[in-house]
């Protein structure tokens, strides 16, 4: 596939920029924290993308969606990192919907992807354990009993936690931590007995919570796929959900470096432009370059998902490693080079670096990620 | 069966016939190449028979036209091609200065005569070409070049001196900057002059490098002589033609950066080991060894990408500005990695067992690639100023 976007893909950026720019920039990221926004996003805004059909972009049109693929859906995400634009896009629709097309029976599909597609369900995965992004380690168990499940277990950075009608659980029907088989996902409703949830204030103002599972009981078609079988199709999602992320790493990385080179074009010292020290216009060209291969990386991951490549798993860690190592750059230098100003609350720069650090932790890290780029490359 | 798979299955065809299976290897070393020219070095018999070959299709310059001694072929048969001749390894049939610089300037700012002068003789590998651009005190100033021509009717009297001119031993003729006038600013007056370098007036002394080769020269000019009609395009205005001509020269030298077959990873593998769960057992190397690849494939994405932008019509980005710096910055840090990778085994400097120093030959000679061509300061200095709007340092 020639690496270019077509026309549609064009007019689908600009008009996801504009709407963007309009109703879901910093400034209103910035009225959703001082206010204290129990959601963490304008459900306003939210229904407003839904009716645009970007919660149906990447779903099937067989089940309500656009069928759009991924490469479009990218280019949104990559316009929500520019704006650092809050709402479920990353939680319900990259995450929550992929895995159940991914993993669900026909019927589960029918049943789910529709309702996320509407707007009219908000769902959420629930992985992570402890500090670091490691899903085989899942410790989280699910005990057959009667015709149904148990749940035990306990879930941090489970996005838009506070909102979501329902969870996608990843727990262990055997096996012990470590082991990739005996891995399911269960689908639980918000308020089942049992379950709680509990709203935690992160760096970057976004809703994420911790889930405490304790004895939840749900019924045998709260399975998705064979219980126990769930690891290829989790771990295509999370590739999928890395290259999401990486495309809105992309935005917010290139948009931070556009404010800097804009502020170097401006602000004077010693009576002349502080663009014009090569000490900081060479910075600013190698940060341009990486850019350039950071961009290359996430297009090629995208068109892969869409293209069913076989290579998927490699080309996801390479974005998100590329990525998460662009946009810490990115956003340190971006503080650096506004001086005092970037270090003030009141200058939106700040709010780059904050979100750019939850992305980049989120279904792991750089570490995590070029890691496994050189276990997938062979050493 | 479309004109492009047809094209494939000919071209498939006519390679597996014609291409000798000693030119079915990749080279050993950069000098290993074959470079034509009226007393060519010939490492193997079979160099000058596969550029033959090869010249007789036009396919030493597959996309130029066929007047001038190419295969007119269209940026996709061109690949095919490409593609084709990577299958069977097969090597590149010629390599040439007259290719990669002289001929896209000529192309673009000869006239009809000069290009049906010298075009098909590059192609043909008949005569080998050196770059007269540097001197002791022009180099990344470029443009305060001194070298003097004077007008003397149907020729030029050019008096001066060139340095770091690459294979100006070897070569047959030169292209040339030269000063043809000195009044205005420096870069007006500079002229683009072709010229024979068998002649009196041309003296040429090779210089030894790092790596133990002397692919370079001093070259001196003591009333030597260049024909008019050799001028390329207007009289002190070859300032243009030069910049030109560096951007084909830093895309040449950009395309070090793509990755080699065998993967460092796998090198060390054998070299340093694997752990118990199979990862290369020392950590800190892994690192930079998958920090490198990582790398290595984004670049070669990033080619991919602009070279897919161009050919959609979308015009040659912002981003192929980054090449000649990212390309040879990296490729120095394979060159160092490999070092690491293989240990002592690299540090060789002659004999059987270490290849005739090659690693380290090829280590030592990679420092060059971020200096020749307009060294990695210079282009940061361009992405800063034409590509990020940043004023003058
Ligand atoms: C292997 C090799 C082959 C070559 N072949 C040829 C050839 O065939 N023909 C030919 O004409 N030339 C050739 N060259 C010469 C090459 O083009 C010059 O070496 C190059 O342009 C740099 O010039 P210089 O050597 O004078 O270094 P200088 O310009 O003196 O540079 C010294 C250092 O100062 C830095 N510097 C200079 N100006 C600036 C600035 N404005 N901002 C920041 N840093 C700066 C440079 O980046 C460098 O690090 C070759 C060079 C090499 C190494």
């Amino acid at each position: 596939m020639a690496l270019v976007l077509n026309e549609e893909q064009v007019m689908l950026k600009d008009s996801a920029a504009g709407f963007l720019a309009q109703k879901a920039g910093v400034p209103q990221l910035r009225a959703l924290r001082d206010g204290n926004s129990a959601e963490g996003f304008d459900p306003a805004v939210w229904r407003e993308m839904v009716d645009m059909g970007w919660a149906g972009i990447a779903i099937p049109e067989d089940f309500g969606g656009l069928g759009y693929g991924y490469t479009g859906f990218g280019l949104v995400l990559e316009q929500v990192g520019r704006h650092l634009s809050c709402s479920p896009l990353e939680s319900s629709v990259l995450v929550a919907a992929t895995l159940v097309n991914e993993l669900g029976s026909p019927a589960q599909k029918a049943r789910w992807l529709p309702a996320i597609a509407g707007g009219d369900c908000q769902m959420t995965l629930a992985l992570q354990e402890g500090s670091h992004h490691a899903p085989e380690r899942t410790a989280a168990t699910a005990r057959a009993e009667g015709d149904g499940f148990v749940l035990n277990g306990d879930k941090v950075l489970v996005l838009d936690a506070a909102t979501a009608g329902h969870f996608l659980v990843v727990a262990r029907t055997a096996g012990e931590a470590g082991d990739t088989e005996g891995l399911g996902v269960f689908l639980v409703a918000a308020g089942t007995e049992g379950l709680s949830v509990e709203p935690r204030s992160m760096v970057d103002s976004r809703s994420a919570g911790a889930l405490a599972l304790r004895d939840v009981r749900v019924d045998a078609d709260a399975v998705l796929g064979e219980p126990g079988a769930a690891w290829a199709a989790l771990e295509r999602t999370l590739d999928i959900a890395n290259i999401g992320l990486a495309a809105e790493l992309l935005g917010l990385s290139v948009e931070a470096f556009e404010r800097t080179v804009a502020y170097l074009q401006e602000r004077k010292q010693f009576g002349r432009i502080i663009g014009g020290f090569q000490g900081l216009q060479h910075r600013a060209a190698e940060l341009f370059a990486e850019l350039e291969l950071a961009r290359s990386t996430v297009l090629k991951a995208l068109q892969a998902i869409d293209g069913d490549a076989d290579k998927l798993s490699l080309l996801a860690s390479a974005a998100k490693a590329k990525l998460c190592e662009v946009a810490a750059r990115a956003t340190n230098e971006a503080i650096q080079m506004h001086g005092g100003i970037g270090m003030t609350d009141e200058h939106e720069i700040g709010f780059f670096i904050k979100r750019a650090r939850v992305v980049q932790h989120t279904f792991g890290d750089y570490n995590y990620h070029l890691d496994r780029f050189a276990r997938l490359s062979g050493f | 069966m479309t004109d492009l798979d047809q094209f494939r299955a000919d071209t498939r065809a006519w390679l597996e016939e014609n291409c000798p299976q000693s030119m079915r290897t990749p080279r050993l070393n950069f000098d290993d190449a074959y470079w034509g020219g009226r007393r060519p070095d010939i490492a193997h018999p079979d160099q000058k028979l596969w550029c033959e070959r090869m010249a007789g299709r036009g396919w030493t310059v597959p996309q130029w036209p066929k007047e001038y001694g190419g295969g007119g072929l269209g940026k996709d048969e061109a690949k095919v091609l490409r593609q084709e001749m990577a299958r069977i390894n097969a090597r590149s049939p010629l390599e040439s200065f007259g290719i990669s610089m002289l001929g896209p300037a000529l192309l673009k700012f000869g006239s009809e005569e000069q290009k049906k002068e010298h075009l098909p003789r590059i192609a043909r590998g008949e005569i080998r070409w050196c770059q007269g651009y540097s001197e002791p005190n022009a180099g990344s100033d470029l443009a305060s070049l001194q070298t003097r021509a004077e007008d003397r009717g149907d020729h030029y009297l050019i008096n001066g001196q060139k340095v770091w001119t690459s294979y100006a031993d070897k070569a047959d003729w030169i292209f040339c900057l030269v000063r043809t006038d000195n009044s205005g600013s420096k870069h007006e007056g500079i002229s683009f002059v072709l010229f024979d370098m068998d002649q009196p007036g041309v003296t040429v002394k090779p210089i030894k490098l790092i790596s133990g080769s002397s692919p370079f020269c001093e070259t001196f000019f003591d009333d030597a002589k260049a024909l008019k009609k050799n001028l390329i395009g207007e009289e002190g205005k070859g300032w243009t033609i030069a910049k030109y001509l560096l951007t084909h020269e830093r895309e040449m030298i950009s395309a070090f950066g793509t990755a080699p077959k065998q993967s460092l990873g796998e090198t060390a593998l054998e070299t340093v080991g694997a752990d118990a769960s199979g990862r290369l057992a020392n950590g800190v190397l892994r690192r930079d060894i998958a920090q490198y690849q990582l790398d290595a494939l984004a670049f070669g994405h990033t080619m991919a990408r602009v070279g897919d932008e161009a050919k959609a019509g979308q015009g040659l980005g912002p981003a192929s500005s980054i090449f000649k710096y990212y390309g040879t910055e990296l490729n120095k840090r394979r060159n160092e990695l490999n070092l690491a990778v293989r240990g002592e085994g690299a540090l060789g400097w002659d004999g059987e067992v270490y290849d005739g120093g090659r690693l380290s030959r090829d280590w030592l000679r990679s420092k060059g690639n971020s200096i020749e061509g307009g060294t990695s300061e210079v282009q940061l200095n361009i992405i800063a100023k034409r590509v990020l709007g940043l004023p003058d340092a």
